[in-house]
């Protein structure tokens, strides 16, 4: 377990020293987060009672979006994870006494949660304090702030395990472009990373709701401003610790397979 | 105690031939072949053994490290690593070896050295004060103290082989396997590098096998010898041994003062300048004080240097006698 945390730790190290890299994203977030509150807004304008969720709980969400980007997007994954399937710089990583899904797991995981505690902090501080209808609010109890933590938490683990499978895939397919962009534009559409879930036409949002897509974003953001609470935050709960469960089983078995064939690629 | 057994390894290559029309034949079918990587390799290795494993370009030398390392799978044939199966027992198996692949890099690119072995201390579950001690030896035998609050990019390839080694050691393995160690680096850093190689063998024990294209490697390294050629183990022996059976000829090179010296049966003259003769002998034919007396009585004789072929040499017979 120490060496899992370790890579952890050294992973999380590696991803603190881009500080431009971070001060940019911050910038981005801040560009991104305005322009979709001020769609928003004009649409609630016209008439506020035509949403499924309030205008405050749109604003939480899309500030919350912003502030953990780096955690819950699909399109952002570890390119040295790739590289090490495509180079063949795998070698190395199999000669360590470490079980390799644990390893790369651990890896997708720090390098995320680094990259977003060195971007959060100063989003999330300007979106509680900025004046006017675009301030972000404080969670309504504390026993829900606390769903929204153990649900971001099994967010992340949904999110590191889907995009195993695709760094797993890489394994067959030799170049992951093409997997990677079709999963990027699809998952973050499913998973509410362009319009919130509760938006979708009810037919879709049905079915949206039960794919494992739905347990990454959508379910920690919608629960932190109370937009699901009670029984239903804790079903949404547990549907993510299912997927997580499923995910991991999934990528777990098909990198056994994909280590026994195994080639190094370039001598 | 390593043991290879009747091992083979089959690879699939697409192959075409290059331009368009053919390029956009591939598109519809692809022609694969097997590539016979290894054919049918057997052989062992005791403890403490040094052993260099030699062969051109192609000839599966990478392969079998790797094999041996449990990072490909073998089709068939058995192999038994201090009684584990690599492949099998991976995450045993690797705890106890140590591997430098020369054209990789283990080290985390943008962090400082000293990071990096941090996290394969942790990796390999080494206590702390096992690996300041280690560390500490190996900062001093390579010569790492400078290099190591280094970030791994700015480093120079010679500075990186030898935290690449130290890396590879962290954890005190048994055995050491090195896949071209000394490629692309100066004098200096290859001297550098054979030095503690052998220092390891002799002071820790540790059993080498260590696959090169240079030849000063294996004479300055090795005992034993293993040819690979075409996925089949063609020689095995002492580097001595190989030498004599590739070629017993010596060469003779003579300074001399006053008039050149007659040549006697047995010699070829190979090169001659003013004051200086390379005479190529065979000793079968005429003994080398023979030669030398000879020679020394004709003329007044002001150096002399007797050599028998060089590993280059050998090798490149070696390679030409299986055509491989």
């Amino acid at each position: 377990m120490k060496a899992y945390v370790s890579v952890f730790r050294l992973r999380f190290i590696n991803s603190l020293q881009y500080r431009a890299a971070a001060l940019a994203g911050i910038v981005t977030q801040f560009a991104w987060g305005f322009m979709e509150l001020l769609a928003f807004s004009a649409f609630y304008r016209v008439n506020p009672a035509a949403f499924p969720m309030t205008f405050q709980q749109t604003v939480n969400y899309i500030w919350l979006q912003q502030a953990f980007l780096a955690m819950f997007m699909m399109w952002y994954f570890d390119f040295e994870i790739f590289g090490a399937i495509t180079s063949g710089s795998i070698a190395y990583e199999m000669v360590r006494p470490l079980n390799l899904y644990g390893r790369w797991f651990s890896q997708s995981a720090g390098t995320r949660m680094a990259k977003c505690l060195l971007r959060c902090p100063l989003v999330l501080a300007v979106a509680l304090v900025i004046p006017g209808p675009l301030r972000m609010s404080l969670p309504p109890s504390a026993g829900q702030f606390a769903l929204f933590v153990l649900s971001a938490a099994l967010a992340l683990g949904v999110v590191v395990s889907f995009s195993m499978l695709i760094y797993i895939s890489a394994f067959f397919t030799l170049s992951p472009a093409g997997v990677r962009v079709i999963t990027a534009a699809a998952v973050d559409f499913l998973a509410g990373g362009v319009v919130p879930l509760p938006f979708f036409p009810d037919k879709l949002r049905a079915v949206a709701e039960l794919l494992p897509f739905a347990s990454m974003q959508n379910m920690p953001l919608r629960i932190y401003s109370g937009n699901i609470a009670g029984t239903a935050a804790l079903e949404g709960i547990a549907l993510q610790a299912f997927w997580l469960a499923v995910l991991m089983v999934l990528g777990r078995l098909w990198m056994r397979r994909a280590l026994k064939k195994v080639v190094v690629q370039g001598g | 105690m390593i043991q290879l057994d009747g091992i083979c390894k089959t690879f699939r290559v697409a192959r075409r031939k290059s331009g368009f029309s053919q390029a956009a034949k591939a598109l519809v079918k692809r022609t694969h072949e097997e590539i016979h990587a290894l054919d049918n390799i057997s052989f062992s290795v005791n403890d403490g053994e040094m052993v260099g494993y030699i062969g051109p370009n192609g000839a599966g030398k990478s392969t079998t490290i790797k094999i041996m390392c449990g990072v490909l799978t073998p089709d068939s044939g058995a192999c038994v690593i201090d009684g584990r199966t690599p492949w099998k027992d991976r995450i045993a198996h690797v705890q106890h070896i140590g591997v430098v692949f020369g054209q990789r890099s283990q080290l985390w690119w943008d962090v400082p050295v000293c990071d990096s072995f941090d996290l394969i201390r942790d990796i390999y579950r080494v206590d702390n004060a096992a690996y300041k001690r280690n560390l500490d030896e190996l900062t001093e035998l390579l010569n790492l103290s400078e290099i190591l609050q280094t970030p791994t990019r700015t480093l120079s390839l010679g500075q990186r082989m030898r935290c690449e080694m130290a890396a590879s050691l962290l954890h005190n393995p048994s055995m050491l396997f090195l896949d071209e160690p000394t490629i692309g680096l100066d004098a200096v850093s290859k001297i550098a590098v054979r030095q503690f190689i052998k220092r390891l063998n002799r002071e820790r024990g540790t059993t080498v096998i260590l696959t090169t294209h240079d030849m000063q490697d294996i004479e300055a390294l090795t005992e034993r010898i293993l040819l690979i050629g075409k996925g089949r183990i063609l020689l095995d022996g002492s580097l001595e041994q190989l030498k004599t059976r590739a070629s017993a000829q010596k060469t003779l090179v003579i300074a001399y003062a006053g008039d050149a010296p007659a040549l006697s049966r047995g010699m070829a003259l190979a090169e001659s300048r003013e004051g200086r003769m390379v005479i190529t002998l065979d000793p079968a034919v005429c003994p080398v004080s023979d030669a030398i007396a000879r020679i020394a009585a004709q003329t007044e004789v002001t150096d002399v240097s007797v050599a028998g072929i060089s590993a280059e040499e050998m090798v490149a017979a070696l390679y030409q006698e299986y055509e491989i």
